[in-house]
């Protein structure tokens, strides 16, 4: 069953088109990828999904619910979450406080939340009285998705995250976006780094010039020749 | 790799600050030695550092509000030292309503006067958050550019002065007028009223209350995440609204009593208000924009700078030497005390 749809979607900024008829789906317990070279609008996609931008044309929907344009706040409510690609963490905040950050909006004791997370990255665990701000870019990826998870969200939104990151990290990265995936939570990302996120991911989007290019299961996107020669480098 | 390393020889070329604190050090010496130089005795100066300390308290309860205001709202309230004025004119009508109780202890002020003060934080704040609902909050829907914001903050600052002199006048006024207030002596022949004693004394457990606030509740955590990022607040679902409620009841209740306090010291103008917005700001700058703490380093420094200036320059010239210093930090260290470099990274 779809847990988030996105039809026929165009919208932009300001007077420029970015997106053109842009549909996505991500099914309960998937991986989702969306691939393209700089400026297809992938980053755009991510923002229209999380109600930073409200589509021109076109539906999104969240469990069949319409939420095309409801304040992030309220997204957050519905068991949706979103890590930026940059500026992710409250830096002059403690690691805690930034995993108490993204449980805002619950009442309950955030004891069980908060282990759960330091299950998962035991090095916030041990970094938890520091500054976010004074912490490698590895470990605020670490803090950044920590953060949306504290939630329990039904759906992941990761803005590329193994941006600028050491190849050991991005591996890293990825194994705890497999790990997440395996508790239950679906994972909608979008990257740069195509052919390791597509080696990952159940489904793959690619776009290009804010439209569906392709889509497919992520083995048969990077086996398809025309994927290799314009977004892996140019092996076949 | 060349960028890099350019970056990085700058960065060792920059002053920290622990730079910018030597900086003022030498300036704060400056002072010193010229005053001695004219033949101040060190009686005086210790007297005036003691002074210096309870201006910079007054000037920290307004900082404090302002600094919280600029890295929520991303708002220099150009009417917060008006906020201030408002706070103790309000203090002052609600007092005339209240018959005049016997002075409390050795201090020129009533019971009554505590109760008052109880009464006009909240009220003050509340002002101004309607105050953000009626202008600011709409501008910040339509995206409005922060010289909009700044702009509009500058004509409620002379609205509420207009309203201010409409009421009372532009004469001084006191609390209590008529009733003497002596200074007693503190130790080692430094002189001080006991009125003095209690603004530093309220002005510190006010800052007190605020640290356990921004430290230990949610709200005051959400208040420091959405002055850090407020875009990555809203992301991660803080109800920004109730932030900025909360962000004008504490700066605008914190303002109304450093503006009641400053007028206990000496005495009420409409101008008042208008006057501390320098050093308001450059407390501020000092200490990093957007840092409560720093907010309340920088009132400190300056509230002593000011006074000991005093020693040999016209008083009134205590809001330039603030000006001064304000420049200074702004050509040497423009993030101020606590700032992180490169926050964009």
């Amino acid at each position: 069953m779809a847990i988030l749809e996105v039809e026929g979607v165009t919208t932009g900024y300001g007077e420029m088109e970015v997106l053109r008829d842009l549909d996505l789906r991500v099914d309960e317990g998937e991986i989702v990828s969306i691939v393209g070279p700089n400026g297809a609008g992938k980053s755009t996609a991510m923002k229209l999904v999380f109600g930073l931008l409200s589509p021109w044309s076109g539906a999104v929907r969240f469990r069949g619910q319409d939420i095309a344009g409801i304040a992030p706040d309220r997204l957050v409510r519905k068991g949706l979450a979103y890590v930026p690609q940059v500026s992710n963490v409250f830096r002059t905040l403690t690691v805690e406080e930034n995993l108490e950050m993204g449980a805002f909006t619950l009442t309950g004791p955030l004891e069980p939340r908060k282990e759960r997370v330091y299950q998962l990255f035991p090095r916030l665990y041990e970094r938890r009285r520091q500054r976010a701000g004074q912490m490698s870019g590895g470990e605020r990826q670490m803090v950044a998705m920590g953060r949306a998870l504290m939630l329990e969200p039904e759906l992941l939104m990761l803005d590329e995250p193994s941006a600028g990151l050491a190849p050991m990290l991005v591996d890293l990265i990825f194994e705890k976006v497999r790990e997440v995936n395996a508790e239950g939570i679906a994972v909608l990302m979008v990257e740069q780094n195509a052919r390791k996120s597509l080696e990952l991911a159940h489904r793959g989007y690619v776009l290009a010039n804010g439209r569906n290019e392709l889509d497919g299961p992520g083995a048969t996107l990077l086996d398809d020749p025309e994927v290799a020669r314009l977004y892996l480098g140019g092996r076949p | 790799m060349i960028r890099g390393a350019r970056t990085r020889l700058r960065r060792a070329a920059e002053p920290g600050p622990a730079g910018l604190l030597m900086l003022l050090g030498s300036a704060l010496l400056l002072i010193v030695v010229a005053a001695v130089v004219q033949g101040i005795s060190p009686d005086r100066l210790l007297a005036l550092t003691v002074r210096g300390v309870m201006l910079g308290g007054i000037l920290a309860l307004g900082a404090i509000g302002l600094s919280l205001i600029f890295g929520v709202l991303n708002l220099p309230n150009f009417a917060h030292g008006d906020l201030m004025t408002v706070g103790a004119y309000l203090s002052l009508a609600l007092l005339a309503l209240i018959p005049d109780g016997a002075p409390l202890g050795p201090f020129s002020f009533s019971l009554e006067f505590l109760l008052v003060l109880a009464l006009v934080a909240p009220t003050v704040g509340f002002i101004a958050y309607l105050l953000d609902r009626g202008v600011y909050r709409p501008l910040r829907a339509r995206g409005a550019a922060p010289i909009y914001m700044a702009m509009s903050s500058l004509a409620i600052a002379l609205g509420l002065r207009s309203v201010v002199y409409l009421g009372w006048g532009a004469d001084f006024r006191f609390f209590y007028p008529g009733r003497p207030r002596p200074a007693v002596e503190l130790f080692a022949g430094i002189r001080v009223r006991p009125d003095q004693l209690f603004i530093l004394a309220l002005a510190l457990a006010l800052i007190a209350l605020v640290y356990l606030l921004l430290e230990r509740t949610k709200m005051g955590k959400a208040m420091r995440a959405t002055a850090d990022n407020s875009e990555l607040a809203r992301v991660a679902g803080i109800d920004v609204e109730r932030v900025v409620l909360f962000t004008w009841m504490i700066g605008g209740g914190l303002a109304a009593i450093g503006g009641a306090m400053y007028g206990l010291d000496a005495q009420m103008r409409p101008e008042m208000g208008w006057w501390l917005l320098l050093p308001l700001f450059a407390s501020v700058i000092l200490g990093t924009i957007g840092n409560p703490y720093g907010a309340l380093a920088g009132s400190l420094i300056i509230g002593v700078t000011w006074q000991l200036s005093s020693a040999f320059l016209n008083p009134a010239y205590g809001p330039a030497v603030a000006f001064v210093l304000m420049i200074l930090v702004l050509l040497v260290r423009p993030e101020g005390l606590f700032g992180l470099r490169g926050r964009r990274a």
